[in-house]
């Protein structure tokens, strides 16, 4: 060693020195902006709508564990607008989607979220699917003022001026499934579901209208997500004797559930399993044999009799296949571009206030049946309908509710939930 | 490397170099958008220098990473929602998504991040900590290779489906919507131009330490135990010690990008520490070149920016270019992008016949 090594850290503790200067030379150089509760400055949008187009953000998963359910979301949009550009546009303008990766990771959403309303412009972006990524994307959509439309149902307690929820809340969902369930004699039921927001949520709703009226809660169990274990919770459930079992499971672990529930001797005319994240796409997965005859949870089937959704399945499947289903959140997607195309047409402009003031009232005939914008919480009404999943694969409505529902994610309107949330 | 990057004066201009381009070029050509990416990117830069310390020149290959970023992280954040929920609310006020959770009583762990003094030595001193901890239990027992990596991948595993599962930390969710920083308004363009000096002169510092780490007799020791622990041993140093300190460090990188990260990004969530980041952050380093002192950064930024660009670009097939990419620069330079110029070098002497004579 041609010199001594004790030179060597002084030089380098040198160059720690120089930076630290650096930083507060730096830190002085940069003025401090707003401090809380000052106001900042408003961010210019940029929304460029002098051209004959008008851009739109599609921000779904198209990697990772969540692709194969987003994937679908993101053909419904693109169908939408295709749709509309073939009848002329918005304000005469034609949609050009950009579609961008949320890679199933919350903060790649919020990135692409700021990419896709500050690098991009555009009007206003479509989808999302987990809660998380809707509350990584919900402070991005708030700080540039800009309009984020939600296609799934989710848990409620949530009403952000830039977000319109086109999915069900739970008063759209979960208690018109309790109320079946109490109509058709259940009086206990088991609770399973992954372990994460929507189930605690759903779990801690179920809870309490049981207590209101009557119905016994024999467990509740959960699983973490992506969880294939079921044989001590399916055993337990047997176990219990339960008149029906009320799932909130997500992903793969249903289809674990589901094959350890049939392989035990389980079925539906014994003790009924109620679903709400099973939808036509996921029956297939889980396999026809293992579930038929269950209960479902939605607003929208393929199978739902109407006008518009025999155009929007046989308009589906021209584009995409014949083979393929439609399920509750694409037509949710779906609904989200006319929705905000009616907007924009009424309001007679694109930009993020005006649509925000005309929201109210809008509605759109979808194939689901009307559904109309809450100007309150930026909701839309819905018309509830369990379904039972038969042989083919496909769910058939048994029970529908009189009317599309309004939405009321805060469950201000049932006494008995008054305890479960603040008020808005 | 040249030898005149280990001169002092090759010392200076590249941290010159650096500060140049951290501090005047960044911020002068690109968008606030891109600026607070870049600020991002920096943040994995950050624990890939760590990385560069406990794998490249330590050995130790650390697989767990996220574990340590993912403390700094919510240590950060917990401060920041208790620092909104006491400006909207006064005094013990519960951050608001407890609040929708229906939780009425702020739970006891989280009172002391009120201050931020506290929080700030907890982003300091708890990771290390614990890194001192698993270091002293794992390394004295002379657990190493395959079986550390394996052990730290678990403890990120681990520690993500722990958090999955603690409702009063958000849970699956985790912690995001932070309004304030330390007084601070956050979607300030001035302050998030700030929050981007901060995260550069982080890196700088941490660039720096490490610089100062293995240039001291400490980082010959280390690379000592690296290549030959048992004669390191019998010449009577203590080996575990050695990786101790050096697992420790690369701890307290990773927890300070976590720290920077939250208000960087706005969002922390389990997604963001498992197994699947933990990885991630090693491979920047592995592409970058984990020997250099320079390579983890490197290679940390041009990941990050490459699966950037490429998911904008292709947003359905980015993943398979970016797997791709990874196996080129593995297959083609097993030393990482900062043995380019070293690479380089080799085929102009091949070309060059004459030229081995003349260096020869």
């Amino acid at each position: 060693m041609p010199h001594r090594p004790e030179h060597r850290p002084r030089r380098a503790a040198r160059a720690i020195a120089a930076t630290a200067a650096l930083i507060v030379t730096a830190g002085a150089a940069a003025a401090c902006g707003a401090r809380a509760g000052e106001e900042t400055d408003a961010f210019e949008p940029c929304l460029d709508t002098s051209g004959d187009t008008v851009k739109v953000g599609a921000l779904n998963s198209q990697s990772g564990t969540m692709a194969i359910s987003e994937t679908t979301v993101l053909d419904a949009i693109l169908l939408a607008a295709d749709q509309i550009n073939a009848a002329g546009g918005v304000l005469g303008k034609q949609i050009e989607v950009i579609d961008e990766d949320g890679a199933s990771e919350p903060v790649v959403f919020a990135e692409k979220a700021e990419k896709l309303i500050r690098e991009d412009c555009v009007a206003a972006v479509f989808g999302g699917w987990t809660s998380a990524s809707r509350k990584a994307m919900l402070p991005v959509f708030e700080d540039y003022d800009s309009l984020l439309y939600y296609p799934v149902q989710y848990e409620g307690l949530e009403a952000s001026e830039n977000i319109f929820y086109t999915g069900a809340t739970t008063n759209q969902q979960i208690i018109p499934a309790l109320d079946y369930l109490a109509e058709t004699g259940v009086e206990s039921l088991y609770l399973v579901g992954s372990d994460y927001v929507f189930p605690r949520t759903a779990n801690a709703i179920i809870n309490a209208y049981a207590e209101a009226h009557g119905i016994e809660i024999l467990g509740e169990d959960y699983v973490p997500l992506g969880s294939t274990e079921f044989s001590t919770i399916v055993n337990q459930v047997s176990a219990a004797g339960a008149d029906a079992v009320f799932n909130t499971l997500n992903g793969d672990s249903n289809v674990a559930f589901f094959r350890e529930y049939a392989n035990v001797g389980l079925t539906a005319e014994q003790m009924p399993v109620m679903s709400v994240s099973i939808a036509e796409e996921e029956v297939g997965g889980i396999g026809v044999e293992n579930i038929v005859g269950q209960l479902a949870a939605w607003n929208y089937y393929q199978t739902v009799e109407s006008e518009a959704n025999a155009a929007f399945v046989e308009a589906f499947k021209a584009e995409y296949g014949a083979d393929r289903v439609t399920s509750d959140p694409m037509e949710a997607a779906y609904n989200a571009v006319h929705l905000w195309a009616a907007t924009v047409e009424k309001a007679a402009s694109f930009a993020v206030d005006d649509v925000q003031e005309a929201a109210g009232g809008v509605s759109f005939e979808g194939p689901e049946g009307t559904v109309v914008i809450d100007g309150e919480n930026n909701h839309v009404s819905k018309t509830a309908r369990i379904g039972e999943i038969r042989s083919d694969g496909l769910l058939y409505t048994v029970w529908e509710s009189e009317g599309p529902i309004e939405p009321d994610p805060f469950l201000d309107g049932y006494e008995w939930a008054a305890d479960l949330a603040v008020a808005e | 490397m040249s030898k005149f990057w280990e001169s002092r004066l090759g010392v200076w201009s590249g941290f010159a170099a650096a500060a140049a381009v951290l501090f005047g070029l960044a911020p002068l050509l690109l968008s606030g958008f891109r600026l607070g990416l870049f600020a991002q990117f920096i943040c994995y830069a950050i624990v890939a220098v760590g990385i560069g310390l406990a794998w490249g020149r330590g050995g130790m290959l650390t697989l767990g990473q996220g574990v340590f970023f993912g403390m700094g992280a919510y240590l950060m954040a917990m401060h920041l929602k208790m620092a909104d929920a006491e400006f909207r609310g006064g005094p013990g006020a519960v951050p608001d998504f407890m609040e929708l959770a229906g939780v009425r009583e702020l739970p006891a762990y989280w009172v002391p991040f009120a201050s931020p003094v506290f929080t700030i030595a907890a982003i300091v001193l708890l990771p290390t900590g614990l890194a001192v901890l698993l270091g002293l239990a794992v390394f004295k027992r002379r657990v190493k290779g395959a079986y550390f990596a394996i052990l730290s991948q678990a403890l990120a595993g681990a520690f993500a489906i722990f958090l999955i599962g603690q409702q009063s930390l958000g849970g699956f969710n985790g912690l995001s919507y932070f309004r304030y920083f330390f007084g601070f308004t956050l979607n300030d363009p001035v302050n998030q131009r700030m929050l981007y000096f901060i995260t550069a002169a982080a890196l700088l510092v941490v660039v720096a330490a490490s610089l100062q780490l293995r240039r001291s007799r400490y980082g010959e020791l280390l690379v000592a135990v690296r290549d030959a622990e048992e004669r390191v041993r019998f010449l009577g140093y203590d080996a575990a010690g050695v990786k101790v300190v050096a697992y420790a460090v690369a701890a307290l990188f990773a927890s300070i990008a976590g720290a920077l990260f939250v208000p960087v990004v706005g969002i922390i969530s389990p997604a963001s520490i498992g197994i699947v980041p933990s990885i991630m952050f090693l491979l920047g380093v592995a592409i970058g070149g984990r020997g250099t002192l320079i390579g983890p950064v490197v290679g940390a930024l041009a990941v990050a920016f490459a699966q950037t660009a490429l998911s904008e670009q292709f947003p359905s097939a980015w993943t398979y270019a970016q797997g791709l990419l990874f196996v080129c620069v593995i297959a083609l330079l097993p030393g990482g992008i900062a043995s380019i110029p070293a690479v380089a070098g080799r085929i102009r002497v091949k070309h060059r016949p004459e030229a081995v004579e003349a260096t020869t």
